[in-house]
Parts: structure tokens; C-alpha cells; sequence
């Protein structure tokens, strides 16, 4: 079972905080796999917080085709710290020519255009250079988005990250996703690795979706460009997160609603059964099945957590002001937060949705069996 | 046969018919219920003369001597050979025989009773299903092949939570739906049921007492187990107290084409208390596809004459279509709209069809009907009151990849979710009710309805593939299931049947939860769960678009 730790902290913490979490969580992955998914950046991509950054495993022609691509869009480089080194690889980690980490000015034909415009094209730029990339094998596009770094490799994340000195003072962040891998297959696809990534939506997941191919039947008739890939069953999580709060318009407080509704009796019950039992018929092909914890970030930077309608995995969640943490086991909360108060700490069971504000303010816990705050 | 004796082309001997019936002298006790109870006057009293050589030894031979032949007489039971009367293998002389002495066998080859079976120039007709023995169909092919091990626990079928439940309804798009849910607009009305649903079998081609008693095990599934269990009563009206009844509300009423007992139900409207769970339209039946409902003049009595508003003694043929239509799109939304309309647009309306393969036509034009509330399709495999032999034997498509077909093809458009499908024709005819059911749900349905296994594990139909009985069509069935005669059907304890229905769901229930649970399916039926299925013939792997397994 892969291991999960999120991070949220005032202050720019550095990924090695998650990655070294990760390591004492080891018991329960098989160092097959590291992915990081860092947000409101600190070190010298605080200044360039609108503009969108890509990230990505490239090969030197990769490089090149990159750049002509980006050129041709009109995007000009800003800020590009990217990694390219010539020790020898930890064992199982393949030896990339560069990890591109690069900011770019927008191009000035998109000037004017609205915000919605514009994170259409920046989601189908990145899908179009995975597409050339996958063709010509050289490039690997984990994000292109403002705000946001993305990383994912094969191999043990604390001996990767060594690697690639993600210690380093320009990569800090306030929130952190981290997954340790726990590989079930054979060859292992970089797309197939956690966090996934869609228009400021990400998420991880620990286990597996037996509703995977009815979910993905039934985003992928959506007709939005967005729900495509599928490497991993868990990938769906994501689309039903971005698809409940951009589609639909509702709250995180929702998404449990949607993947893992209240059965028929409950909903009677419930204040808010009318809008419930509209949401469970009509988002019925979204339920998920099966053992997972969902971790996940919003466009604004609000952690969440649920976890599956049996709670077939473990999580806890715990902090203090200023810092918070979800972490799949208490040794990684405790390697994360150690002086933290630990009689908060709090293990969501089947009906919670954990929710961490971008400003920290608080860590909700909303049960799905209380009322929503619906809107308006 | 005597020298002057003749024979006609349709003379038969008992070798030549599929029944035979083997008689024991040595156990016979003469009562002669076998002859009594037999459906068909296939067997009668017969008075055997039977000559005994007597030869007296040779000093006893003088003058006086008489003849050494005696004839004596032995009576007992002798098979007729006539088609008419050809016996039907269906073994109630077996069964009401306290000695054992009778039975009927089938024979060892090809019968030669089928050549014969249409004097007059009247082809056969009968009731039951396809006769197709030897042929083991697909959907007890399937299997299922994802099984939760390791990385995600199978569930516990007997401890865990599951929700078996499926929706009948037009559902909206969640964009649309959760707009109209805000602003208070009409969203179409949809029930939560059983996926398991009692498929048409009308008050006149079943029995009173086999309508009560389903009725009844009907009644105490939802009112005393909690499960939305429905029964469609296809098309033969519905009796007047249950339309006044609460009961209304577990009940899908069919209309077809000849509108048989609609009049009672259009004037029971201002009286019903509960709305009814669906309207089912009735635009084809798997039997017979391309064919109307046929109920014969044997079974019409004062009864179902006054709940079906027509004359007694006459036969009932519906026509193959709605005799309303111009054209057929025009006609299903019409007729779609009128039955919407009746009950304030409060009750789905969704049309049955056979399987064929214009279904995907059909289900387009639903598609794009917003008051179509699923669609129905009845495979090949399904049964009959009442056809002909040839339209049951070789008309129809089989229902896995109909209902596959269609299923791909809402998902296609994104409509997988809006127009629910429901399977029926063949689901568990050889017993196994359960796997065809979570068969056809993985392959896309999201429910299936069931007719002729209701019959044969609610009330102990003696109908097989295999030619057996399949007299419903006169109202002669000998257990009391089909028949319109009080002297056949008071066999049949509606209460018993009542009891057998709860235990037939019980179990089905037990027996779907044993295959979801080790898929690690709990949260919702796993409709279109497709990953899970495999079968061991690559072309029909393909077909359905499952893995292909050895």
C-alpha cells in the first residue's frame, strides 16, 4: 500500500520535510516511486506567482522540441531551475537528461482574455506536448500551471530526492504532497504515478478503485479535453474532484457526496436529503468502490481528505497553528510535526471530509451525515 | 396391424413420439388418478385382451379336449398415439401415482411428432420457452475474473454493507438535474428498486392464484424486508382493489397493443391512493418478437373477460403494434407523453421492446425523448404464455450483446447514466439467476427482469429446454400456474407461492452480494463494470468487448 503525507505550513517548508516523512513510513512501500507536488511556492517562484510553470522529465531533444513548442505559443522562458546531473543514479532510477522546473511570461495574444480561457489553453498545452511526447518518447509533462511544481520518479523517494538535491533553497513550498510508491506493475508509467494533476486540482490515493472503468467511461463522455489518460485507476479522483467543483459548482464538502454518497435510508434522514438523493442519482456513475484514502489540493490551496465508505485505509491528520499535516501513518505525522499537541491528532473514519484552509485558520472535519452549506 | 387395417401419413406409434410413457403392471394399483390428472388425455384406461397358450400334455389330449388358447383380459393404462393427444412429458402421472408405477421417458431419438403437429394447417403453438437443451448459453459462459486479492480486500458478503440497488427513471445530467433541483423545475421521477424485477406475465396468462401469491411475496419484500422488489403485470389489466390499493405503488403496469384492461385502470385513476411504480409500454416480447400477445379463447372466462373488458370465450390476439401509430417515433413519444400526462408526469414511462438489432435505433430515439424513462429489451431466451413454436424457436436476438451493444453506446454519447436499461429473456433459465443477473449488470444493464424463473422456482413450473409441458397456451398447465380453471388452479396455495417468492429474493440477494463482494464492489451496483467479465470463446470476448480467457 503506497504511504501519503500532505503538508501545509505557514512558512515555505522544504519537500525533504515530506520526503523524509515518507521514509519512515517505509514499511509500507517498496521504493518504487517518489511524487511531489509542491504549491504556494516560496524561493524565487513567490515573485512569479501568476505565471505558469512546467514541469517535466525531458531528454535533450525533448529540450529542444520543448522549447520550440513554447516558442511558438508565444510563452517566453522567466525562471528555469532545472536539474540536470551527472552522478550515477540511485538503483532502479533511470538517467534523465534534465527535470525541467520553468516559469513563463505568458504570451501577449492571450492578453485580455478570461481567466476560464486561459486555463483552457494552459491545461491543453500541457496535453498536447504529452501527446508529441509520448510519441517521440522524449518528453514527460507532469503540470504546466501557475503556482505549481510537480515531480515523479522510479526509485526510493528519499535516495531520488537526494539525488536530485530537492533540499535545495529555491524549492520550498507550503503545501506538500508526497507519495511513496508501492508498485503493482510491472513496468512502471510515470503517468501512472501520484499526484495527478488537472487545471489546479491534485491527488493521491492509496489503493485501488474497483469502479474505475464505469468512472472512466463515464468522464471521458464528458466531452471536457481534460479527462484523458487513465494510466492509474486512481486518476479519476482527481477528474471527479475537478469535475464536482468546476462542473457542478459545489464545495469539497460535496466531492464525498458524489464518490461515495449516504445509502438510501440515510439520505431520508439527512437536512439536505433532497439535493443528496438528486446528487447520488444523477453522479451515480461516479461512485467509486473499493479501499482508499483521497488526499488532495485545491486551485486555492485547501488541502482535503476523505477516505472510502468502509475506511479500508489508514490516515490521520494532525498539526499545530501554522502547520498541519495528513499522513497515512502516525510515524510519518510524528517525523513531519513532532512538537505538535498529539491529543488533536485525528484519524477521519468513513463519513469524514477533512478540509485545510489555504490560510491554516482551522482543520474541519465535515461528516457527511451533517448539513451542507449549499449555496446560493 | 390387422390385414385389413390402414394407415394414415400421421399414424404413429409410440416410438415415434418424444414422450413415452413406461407403465409397470406388476406395481399398478388400477386407481386411474394418472389418467385423471393428465392435462392431455395422452393416457387411458386400457383393456389388454391377452391370449395365454395352454398346451395340455399329450395324454390329456382326447376328444374333449378344448382349444389350448385362452384369451383373458388385464386392464391398465395405454399411451395414445394420436398428435392431438401426444403425452407432454409433464409427469403428473408420476407424480400422483402412489405406487410409482408410471412415467414418462423421453426418447432416444428425434421424435417423429413434429412432422405432425400442425393438422388443419394450423401450426403449433404453445407457451414456455425455446427448447434449446444442449446449448449452454452465453451468459452461463461468463465469468467473473477480477477478484479482489491483496491490494484491495474482497468484502465480506455476509457482514459488510451493500447497496444492490438500481434506478428506473429517466435521470438528468447532474449539471441539469442539480439546476432544476434549484430553481424547483420539473426533473422526471425515478424509483429506487430491486435490480431484480418480476418481469409481464399478465392476470389471465398466469393463474389468479399464481398472481396473488406473487403479489403477496411482492407485498412482503418491501413491507417487511425492505426491499423495493416490483412486478409488472403485463398486459391483462390489473384487478381493481389492487389499482385502490397501497400496494399499486409496487406494481409496473403494462400497456400494449390491445390495450387490454385499460379501461378499468383509466377509470381507477381518480381512486388510486399510491401512483404506480412505472408504466411499461409494450412494444415487443423476446418469445416472439415482431408478434402481439396472444391469449386463447381457452383461458378467457367471466373473470379475465370483465378485468380485460372484452366478451368471454373469445381468443385475445394483440396486434404486433400500436394500431396509434403513424410512425413509430412519433408514436412511442406520444404514447411516452399520454401516459406521463395521466399521472401528472409523477411516474416513469418506459417502453419494452425484443431484442433485435434496430434496438440501438430504438434507444437513439430515446435518447432524445426527455420523458423516456429507460428501456426494456426482452431476449430471445425469453418465454411465452403463448406463440408459435416457429416465432419462439428462431425469431429474436440473443440479450447479452444487445443490451452490450446498447449499453457502449449510451456511454458513447455520455447518456450511460440517463436511459437505464433492463434485461430480460433467459436470466437464469438454467438455474443460475444470480451470476446471468450480475452478467448482464457488468455488461450494462441496470437491472434484469425475470419471468419464467419466477414461475419455475416460485410456484414449480414443469417447463424445460427440453420440450417439456409447455401447454400454457390452454389454460390445461397441471400445476396450476397458467390455468384459468378453478379445478387446476386451487393446486396451487397462493400463500405458498408467496412463500417462495420472499426465499427466491432472499437468496438472490445472498448469491449477487457473493459475486460483488469479491470484485470489491459494495458502493453501488457495478453497472458496466466490464473489467470484471471474461468468457472462454474469443469471438464472443470480442463481440462483448470482455476479456478472453482458457
Amino acid at each position: 500500500m503506497c504511504r501519503l503525507i500532505a503538508l501545509t505550513s505557514d512558512e515555505p517548508q522544504s519537500p525533504m520535510l515530506a520526503i523524509r516523512a515518507l521514509d519512515v513510513m517505509r514499511e509500507g512501500h517498496d521504493g518504487s516511486g517518489v511524487g511531489l507536488f509542491l504549491s504556494d511556492l516560496g524561493g524565487p517562484f513567490e515573485e512569479l506567482k501568476g505565471l505558469p510553470i512546467l514541469s517535466g522529465i525531458f531528454t535533450s531533444e525533448g529540450v529542444k522540441r520543448l522549447d520550440q513548442y513554447m516558442a511558438s505559443l508565444g510563452f517566453a522562458p522567466k525562471h528555469n531551475i532545472s536539474i540536470r546531473n551527472s552522478k550515477t543514479p540511485p538503483p532502479g532510477t533511470p538517467r534523465r537528461d534534465t527535470y525541467v522546473i520553468c516559469a513563463y511570461d505568458y504570451p501577449q495574444a492571450w492578453e485580455g482574455l478570461d481567466q476560464k480561457e486561459i486555463e483552457l489553453r494552459l491545461m491543453l498545452a500541457r496535453l498536447d506536448l504529452r501527446q508529441v511526447g509520448e510519441e517521440h518518447e522524449d518528453m514527460i509533462v507532469y503540470s504546466f500551471w501557475p503556482d505549481v511544481i510537480m515531480l515523479k520518479e522510479i526509485g526510493d523517494p528519499l535516495m531520488v530526492s537526494e539525488y536530485l538535491e530537492l533540499g535545495r533553497e529555491e524549492l520550498k513550498a507550503r503545501v506538500i504532497l508526497a507519495q511513496g510508491r508501492q508498485n503493482t506493475n510491472y513496468a512502471i508509467n510515470l503517468y501512472a504515478c501520484h499526484p495527478f494533476f488537472i487545471q489546479g486540482f491534485a491527488s493521491m490515493t492509496n489503493g485501488e478503485n474497483t469502479a474505475f472503468v464505469p468512472n472512466r467511461e463515464y468522464l471521458m463522455s464528458r466531452g471536457f479535453p481534460g479527462y484523458v489518460g487513465y494510466q492509474s485507476d486512481s486518476e479519476v479522483f482527481t477528474h471527479i474532484a475537478h469535475y464536482t467543483l468546476n462542473s457542478l459548482g459545489l464545495g469539497i464538502e460535496a466531492y464525498k457526496h458524489v464518490i461515495t454518497p449516504l445509502q438510501d435510508e440515510d439520505i431520508e434522514s439527512h437536512p439536505d436529503g433532497g439535493f443528496l438523493k438528486q446528487l447520488k442519482h444523477s453522479c451515480r456513475r461516479l461512485i467509486i468502490d473499493g479501499p482508499n484514502c483521497v488526499i488532495g489540493r485545491l486551485p486555492d490551496n485547501t488541502l482535503f481528505l476523505v477516505q472510502d465508505r468502509k475506511k479500508l485505509r489508514p490516515a490521520i491528520a494532525g498539526g499545530r497553528k501554522g502547520i498541519y499535516a495528513f499522513s497515512s501513518e502516525m510515524c510519518g505525522l510524528e517525523a513531519a510535526i513532532p512538537d505538535r499537541d498529539k491529543s488533536m491528532d485525528f484519524q477521519p473514519m468513513h463519513l469524514d471530509t477533512v478540509i485545510i484552509p489555504s490560510d491554516r485558520s482551522e482543520v474541519r472535519v465535515c461528516s457527511q451525515m451533517e448539513a451542507l452549506s449549499l449555496l446560493h | 396391424m390387422l390385414s385389413n387395417g390402414s394407415i394414415i401419413p400421421s399414424s404413429l406409434s409410440v416410438k415415434d413420439l418424444l414422450w413415452q410413457v413406461q407403465w409397470d403392471k406388476e406395481k399398478c394399483t388400477l386407481c386411474g388418478r394418472c389418467c385423471a390428472v393428465c392435462p392431455v388425455h395422452a393416457i387411458e384406461l386400457g383393456v389388454h385382451r391377452k391370449r395365454h397358450v395352454q398346451i395340455p400334455s399329450l395324454a390329456e389330449i382326447g376328444p374333449a379336449t378344448s382349444s389350448s388358447n385362452v384369451y383373458q383380459v388385464y386392464h391398465g393404462v395405454r399411451q395414445r398415439t394420436d398428435p392431438a393427444y401426444a403425452c407432454i412429458g409433464c409427469a403428473m402421472c408420476n407424480l400422483v401415482c402412489p405406487n410409482g408405477a408410471i412415467i414418462p421417458l423421453k426418447s432416444d431419438e428425434a421424435d417423429k411428432l413434429r412432422f405432425h403437429i400442425n393438422r388443419g394447417g394450423q401450426p403449433r403453438r404453445r407457451g414456455g420457452r425455446r427448447n434449446v437443451p444442449d446449448s449452454l448459453g452465453t451468459l452461463d459462459r461468463i465469468k467473473f475474473i477480477r477478484i479482489s486479492m491483496l491490494t484491495d480486500p474482497a468484502l465480506d458478503a455476509g457482514r459488510h454493507e451493500f447497496e444492490l440497488r438500481t434506478l428506473l427513471g429517466r435521470v438528468l445530467p447532474p449539471e441539469e438535474n442539480l439546476k432544476l433541483y434549484r430553481e424547483n423545475g420539473w426533473i422526471p421521477p425515478v424509483r429506487e428498486i430491486y435490480p431484480l424485477i418480476i418481469g409481464s406475465m399478465s392476470f389471465g396468462a398466469l393463474s389468479p392464484s399464481m398472481w396473488e401469491g406473487l403479489q403477496m411475496g411482492v407485498g412482503y419484500l418491501n413491507e417487511e424486508l425492505g426491499m423495493p422488489v416490483r412486478m409488472c403485470t403485463g398486459e391483462g389489466g390489473c384487478p381493481p382493489r389492487l389499482l385502490r390499493s397501497r400496494f399499486l405503488k409496487y406494481t409496473i403496469l403494462q400497456i400494449a397493443s390491445g390495450y387490454f384492461g385499460w379501461d378499468e385502470i383509466i377509470h381507477a385513476l381518480p381512486e388510486m391512493k399510491e401512483d404506480p411504480c412505472a408504466i411499461e409500454i409494450k412494444y415487443g416480447q423476446g418469445a416472439k418478437p415482431g408478434d402481439g400477445g396472444l391469449l386463447m379463447w381457452y383461458k378467457v372466462n367471466k373473470l379475465i373477460a370483465a378485468i380485460r373488458g372484452v366478451p368471454s370465450g373469445v381468443s385475445l390476439p394483440s396486434p404486433p403494434t400500436h394500431q396509434t401509430q403513424y410512425s413509430i417515433e412519433e408514436s412511442v413519444a406520444k404514447m411516452i407523453q399520454s401516459m406521463s400526462m395521466a399521472w401528472g408526469f409523477r411516474v416513469p414511462v418506459y417502453p419494452k421492446i425484443s431484442g433485435t438489432s434496430t434496438a440501438l435505433s430504438v434507444l437513439n430515439n430515446l435518447t432524445r425523448n426527455p420523458y423516456a424513462a429507460g428501456l426494456a429489451i426482452d431476449g430471445e431466451d425469453g418465454g411465452t404464455g403463448a406463440a408459435y413454436s416457429v416465432s419462439m424457436d428462431h425469431m429474436g436476438h440473443p440479450i447479452a450483446s444487445n443490451i452490450r451493444d446498447c449499453y457502449l453506446n449510451l456511454a458513447r454519447i455520455g447518456k450511460q447514466n440517463e436511459v437505464p436499461l433492463f434485461a430480460g429473456g433467459g436470466v437464469g433459465k438454467n438455474g443460475k439467476i444470480a451470476a446471468n443477473a450480475a452478467a448482464l449488470i457488468m455488461l450494462g444493464a441496470s437491472g434484469v427482469q425475470v419471468g419464467k424463473y419466477m414461475m419455475q422456482a416460485a410456484a414449480g413450473c414443469l417447463g424445460s429446454e427440453s420440450d417439456r409441458c409447455n401447454i400454457c397456451n390452454i389454460g390445461q398447465c397441471p400445476k396450476g400456474i397458467t390455468s384459468q380453471d378453478p379445478r387446476l388452479y386451487r393446486r396451487l396455495d397462493p400463500e405458498k407461492v408467496a412463500e417462495r417468492v420472499v426465499d427466491i429474493f432472499l437468496a438472490f440477494d445472498t448469491e449477487l452480494k457473493k459475486i460483488v463482494a469479491p470484485l470489491g464492489r459494495s458502493t453501488s451496483l457495478p453497472i458496466g463494470m466490464s473489467d470484471a467479465l471474461a468468457i472462454d470463446d474469443k469471438a464472443a470476448s470480442e463481440r462483448l468487448q470482455i476479456k478472453y480467457v482458457v
